[in-house]
């Protein structure tokens, strides 16, 4: 693997990122998944980076998730999110920000859409206006919270308190970045470092001190992929679609998995669940599992955030290894207590994949 | 009543080109002229997120219709996520996810 | 200086022309960007379909030229201008050149198989272009992957930069099947446990025993030979490759390992024929290649009188093809210089 070669493919594709005064959309389904992650999304950019981020109730779905699932036309989608860009537009803003990686595809799909078909922008704008009386702005500039935090992860690095080294060795974490599809695989120049090298996990894994991994199955898709997982009966493919990666990667003993996708995270963390109830396989050392962050998360972890403040106890394959490799302490009686000190409930231990005793 | 005599004629299995209907196909080089340009090269289907788990084969499902081999293309094409990788590795710019859009109307339309 | 004839590009198709009007009495000078004559050729190791020695024709047309041929390396064309059919070229060394007639003899480049990116070239170890192979041919050494080992399968990889709207090029190179066919054969005769497979969408075997080698390919060195189109390649924690294609005659997609890939890299006008032709205002078609004034009755004379294109300028050729066609532009451009020019 020469580096210097996928380095001069990430020149190729460097978009322009807003550094302030961002409109965030949340995602529909991520506070389900990984309910810190937004949340801590804010809180960085507030505490840490001290921006601007502006966020409104009024903001609904985008239908991206019922676009790529077959029951919201197109038509319908568009004026949905030209909805979205009216509710920007009223609060003064004009960076356009989404939490959600199928979002980010259907906002440069439609914006694509309009740019070479003006006519279509028109009809759109007609719509919305006889719906519901607003007219919009087209966004300055479009977004994924991942670009933004690969815009200022040197920012976030010189914040943190920990790194990504085993704190035994002193070496690097080994590290698989995955990359939602929707991010640049329909418009590979909407994305940090394209569609076959896409860059903006690997820069912030390199930056916070991790190494990356590069395996034969690294552009598969996780397996959510909308009909196959919500089609019962597609499910085992979306199984085997997280188990081809899973068992390209594992070779490479990932130290765990860095996500920018709503839907990677629950179901490269759900399946490994799975697998090992159905195949008792495991993909981790000793039984463990490998686990799965999203990119919220592990600037969480790395700025010292309370690993059960940022959502970690949701996960599937627990993280603990992980924490105690780097070296960040947590109080695993407080693991599943919620907020006010209330037990959450407690799951019950699988029967082949590891839960994890602390050292 | 017809006679048994313990076989029967057998259907053929070569691709009756004169016989077969192609309304389908007509429809769809109408409509996506594109599909014209396809050499058969199978980046679409190497490349194919469902094709890898199911026989679905979209090079081998345009090239059916076009010689009016339609028989199961209904339920072949329902098989299509269109994810729309198949159209980004084309070397001839096939517009796939339309060919895919217009077969299903052509199948509307034209049952 | 004062000549009757500048040859501009020192590969096979302007030494050729260069030596051929040489030998037609023609006060001719051939300038060279580079420090050396023989342009692609040079850096090749045999020839098909017969597995001439590359250098055999190099001597061959360095000798044409012995005699009169004023060779000028190092001389990359700074501006070229005409005007009442004179023609000054200022080189960025050396005084300028005027002359009665130019050959454009520039030629072509190899496409930056960079440009594929998920075929991972210049990312991927093991992966390595067909001129690259040729290289080693040529200086003797032992193919082995990057790690040192013997490789025990190879794919080779067919349209690589041709044949592909999605990099711009529709046009076939021409060269690069038979090509193919002919590193597969020298690699199984180097390395005989080596299995070799090619990967195709058609196998162009166009000329006078291309279809022989490509059976010999097949029948005397077990070459396999699979249709379908290269969609990704991978690297394995060993360095060995995954590749992906369709097996389009089974119909399925297949995945395979290799040790080695070799990219059948195909031809793209070279920045010196386009800056030249930019600065002399001549015209190219779609696939960036210059125009003859008429591509049956004049096709190697352009608009301007006396300037003549020869070669790769106008197209993928092969050396058979180069040469011939430089030796009718020297014929043409003698009859120019004698006020005879052909109609």
């Amino acid at each position: 693997m020469k580096i210097e070669g996928k380095r001069s493919i990430w020149k190729d594709y460097q978009k322009e990122i807003a550094t302030d005064r961002f409109f965030y959309v949340r995602s529909c389904v991520r506070q389900n998944f990984f309910p810190g992650s937004e949340k801590t999304f804010l809180r960085i950019m507030k505490d840490v980076l001290h921006k601007d981020v502006f966020e409104n109730a009024a903001h609904t779905t985008c239908s991206g998730i019922g676009y790529h699932s077959d029951v919201v036309p197109f038509e319908t989608a568009m004026t949905m999110v030209a909805r979205q860009f009216s509710i920007m537009t009223e609060s003064g803003y004009e960076n356009f920000t989404t939490s959600c990686i199928t979002s980010f595809g259907l906002y440069s799909e439609i914006l694509e859409t309009w740019h070479h078909f003006p006519e279509v922008e028109e009809r759109v704008r007609q719509h919305l206006l006889n719906a519901t009386g607003r007219t919009f702005l087209k966004p300055a500039n479009l977004s994924h919270a991942s670009d933004v935090f690969f815009k200022f992860r040197r920012e976030i690095a010189e914040n943190s308190t920990y790194r990504l080294v085993n704190r035994h060795t002193g070496q690097p974490l080994q590290v698989v970045e995955h990359i939602g599809c929707h991010y640049s695989k329909m418009f590979p120049s909407k994305g940090v470092g394209g569609a076959e090298y896409p860059y903006v996990l690997a820069g912030m894994i390199e930056d916070w001190g991790g190494e990356v991994i590069d395996y034969p199955e690294r552009r598969h898709c996780c397996g959510f992929g909308f009909r196959q997982y919500l089609v019962q009966a597609n499910r085992g493919y979306s199984l085997a679609c997280s188990k081809k990666k899973f068992d390209s990667m594992a070779p490479y003993k990932p130290d765990f998995i860095l996500t920018n996708c709503p839907g990677c995270p629950m179901f490269l963390d759900r399946w490994q669940y799975a697998l090992s109830e159905m195949e008792g396989i495991t993909y981790g050392a000793n039984g463990l599992g490998i686990p799965v962050l999203t990119y919220e998360e592990l600037a969480g972890m790395l700025l010292g955030y309370d690993p059960w403040d940022i959502g970690l106890q949701v996960h599937q394959v627990p993280v603990e290894p992980l924490l105690d490799k780097i070296g960040i302490p947590y109080d695993s009686r407080r693991k599943f207590l919620t907020m006010d000190g209330q037990l959450m409930g407690q799951p019950e231990p699988p029967s082949h994949l590891k839960f994890y005793q602390h050292e | 009543m017809a006679k048994n005599f313990g076989y029967k004629i057998l259907p053929g299995e070569s691709i009756d080109f004169d016989r077969n209907d192609k309304l389908i196909a007509r429809y769809l080089v109408e409509h996506e002229p594109s599909i014209n340009l396809c050499i058969g090269c199978g980046s679409c289907t190497a490349t194919c997120s469902t094709g890898h788990f199911t026989d679905f084969n979209i090079r081998r499902m345009h090239t059916f219709i076009l010689r009016g081999e339609t028989k199961h293309i209904k339920k072949e094409i329902q098989k299509c996520m269109f994810c729309g990788k198949c159209q980004l590795v084309c070397p001839r710019g096939v517009n796939l996810r339309n060919v895919i859009l217009t077969i299903n109307r052509a199948i509307e339309h034209l049952g | 200086m004062n000549r009757q004839v500048a040859v501009i590009g020192a590969g096979i198709t302007g030494m050729t022309a260069a030596g051929a009007l040489s030998e037609l009495g023609i006060d001719v000078i051939l300038l060279e960007k580079e420090e050396h004559t023989g342009g692609h050729v040079k850096n090749w190791d045999r020839l098909f379909p017969s597995r001439r020695p590359a250098k055999e024709v190099l001597d061959f047309t360095g000798k044409s030229m012995a005699t009169g041929v004023d060779i000028r390396c190092g001389s990359a064309v700074e501006s070229i201008g005409h005007n009442k059919g004179i023609f000054t070229i200022r080189p960025v060394k050396g005084e300028p050149v005027n002359a009665m007639s130019v050959v454009l003899a520039t030629g072509y480049d190899l496409f930056d198989a960079r440009k594929k990116e998920e075929y991972g070239y210049g990312i991927y170890d093991n992966v390595i272009t067909s001129a690259e192979l040729e290289t080693i041919f040529s200086e003797g050494k032992k193919l082995t992957t990057h790690q040192g080992t013997t490789p025990q399968r190879i794919g080779i990889i067919h349209c690589v930069g041709s044949r592909d709207e999605k990099v711009g090029n529709l046009y076939c190179s021409k060269v690069c099947c038979v090509t193919g066919v002919k590193q597969a054969i020298e690699i199984r005769e180097m390395l005989p446990g080596c299995e070799v497979f090619s990967f195709y969408m058609d196998l162009r075997m166009y000329d006078r025993n291309f279809e022989e080698l490509y059976f010999e390919a097949q029948q005397k060195w077990g070459v396999s030979f699979i249709r379908g189109r290269l969609s990704e390649c991978a690297e394995n924690p060993d360095h060995s490759l995954v590749l992906k294609t369709e097996d389009t005659l089974t119909g399925r997609p297949l995945k395979m390992t290799v040790d080695m890939m070799i990219l059948l890299v195909g031809f793209v006008p070279s920045p010196e024929t386009v800056r030249i032709a930019r600065m002399l205002g001549l015209s190219s078609g779609p696939d960036g290649f210059l125009l003859p004034a008429d591509e049956h009755f004049h096709d190697n004379t352009t608009t301007i009188p006396g300037l003549f294109l020869a070669g790769a300028v106008k197209g993928p050729a092969c050396i058979v093809n180069s040469m011939a066609d430089a030796r009718a532009t020297a014929m043409q451009v003698k009859s120019y210089l004698n006020g005879e020019m052909l109609k």
